[in-house]
């Protein structure tokens, strides 16, 4: 059975009044949240006002060529990345995932940097694999991959075993080493 | 330096007559400084080869340098990524000649089952290897074996002066020589080394040799 705390719905409540286009929905005692990109930035400093102070994590998802795209979220069909914000309260012990989708060309969403200092790893690495924009990002550059490197590896239109970034090195022989 | 050696040299006692180039390689294979580039699992079966159990110290290989300056033999144990090789080059070019490298596991040799955009299928693409180690990880005796071998290998062919190292010489050399067999087969125009040789050989500058 569903188990949905009763103060969460207060928070939804507010979250709904304050923002327009916002989607509840329910998984597995999971409570989830769509918001469309405008509202994205007013919706997380609403839930963190109203107790989710943590962010948990921020990470994507690329939908291309999904097999069953997540049309039971509504208002998301057809967008290509859905990202994903894990919210937590520490004093409540409650969760909250958030969804925001985005579309090619130049996915862009407002920077969670000027509500949480966390997110600003989280969302470099975001842009350096998806290659998410994060307006207001205060130092947007690559995490994980070298500087170089021309694109973004998770995208599901990047080969897996890429485009010969890993070969393309010098090669030291004998005679110069 | 030629000695001439009278041919009723009787030796004293406890007095060996060797070759300088073997006494070297001798000393160098039973004191190897191992460079531990350990980046996976792997690494943790390289500790096991250095610990008590199975003591690397038995076959004078038991002092891991993390500094580059005073390794001679560098072991590659685990996956490297693309974003390391360009330190791992750097490493071996700062290690002091002679110097040899193993490579440990599947996934320095060829990358293992990782081949995805980052890593890469194989050191020896970029760096040479003398010694390839199996497995994944492999058990700390391969990897004792992989050194018996190498040691193996530089009493064989290490040289003072290590030429044994110089191997695009020695390869232009067998070349010559094969090609040189048979010479008027052979269309010398695109070949420079085959014209060097021959040129040397004839004391003019070599044309093509045209076949009949």
């Amino acid at each position: 059975m569903p188990f949905t705390p009763p103060a969460v719905d207060d928070v939804l409540a507010a979250l709904t009044n304050r923002c327009a286009g916002v989607t509840v929905s329910e998984f597995r005692g999971q409570t989830r949240v769509v918001v469309p990109v405008e509202s994205c930035f007013d919706a997380l400093a609403c839930l963190k006002e109203r107790g989710f102070d943590l962010l948990v994590d921020v990470s994507c998802v690329d939908y291309l060529d999904y097999r069953d795209p997540p049309m039971q979220m509504a208002g998301c069909a057809g967008h290509r990345y859905g990202l994903v914000y894990l919210l937590a309260s520490t004093t409540t012990n409650q969760r909250l995932t958030l969804r925001v989708f985005v579309d090619d060309p130049e996915p862009t969403v407002p920077s969670a940097v000027p509500l949480w200092e966390a997110a600003n790893w989280l969302e470099r690495e975001v842009w350096d694999l998806f290659g998410i924009r994060f307006a207001g990002h205060p130092d947007l550059r690559r995490l994980v991959m070298p500087e170089e490197f021309a694109a973004h590896p998770l995208r599901k239109d990047y080969p897996l075993q890429g485009r010969g970034e890993r070969h393309n090195f010098p090669v030291i022989t004998r005679d110069h080493s | 330096m030629a000695v001439s050696r009278p041919n009723n040299l009787e030796l004293p006692e406890n007095v060996v007559v060797s070759r300088l180039d073997a006494l070297a390689s001798w000393c160098r294979k039973n004191s190897l400084w191992p460079m531990p580039f350990a980046t996976a699992c792997c690494g943790i079966e390289l500790m096991a080869t250095g610990a008590a159990k199975h003591d690397l110290a038995r076959f004078g290989a038991e002092v891991f340098r993390f500094s580059p300056r005073q390794c001679d033999l560098m072991i590659v144990a685990g996956r490297v990524v693309m974003k390391m090789l360009p330190v791992l080059q750097r490493i071996w070019q700062q290690m002091h000649e002679p110097k040899w490298c193993i490579s440990m596991g599947a996934c320095a040799s060829t990358g293992g089952v990782f081949d995805t955009y980052a890593v890469v299928q194989g050191i020896d693409r970029f760096i040479p290897v003398d010694m390839y180690v199996p497995g994944c990880p492999p058990r700390p005796e391969q990897l004792i074996q992989a050194i018996i071998d190498l040691q193996d290998k530089i009493q064989a062919e290490g040289t003072i002066t290590g030429r044994e190292f110089d191997t695009a010489g020695r390869q232009a050399r067998k070349r010559a020589l094969v090609e040189i067999a048979t010479p008027l087969s052979i269309d010398a125009s695109r070949n420079p080394v085959l014209q060097r040789e021959l040129a040397a050989r004839s004391g003019r500058p070599a044309t093509a040799v045209v076949p009949d």
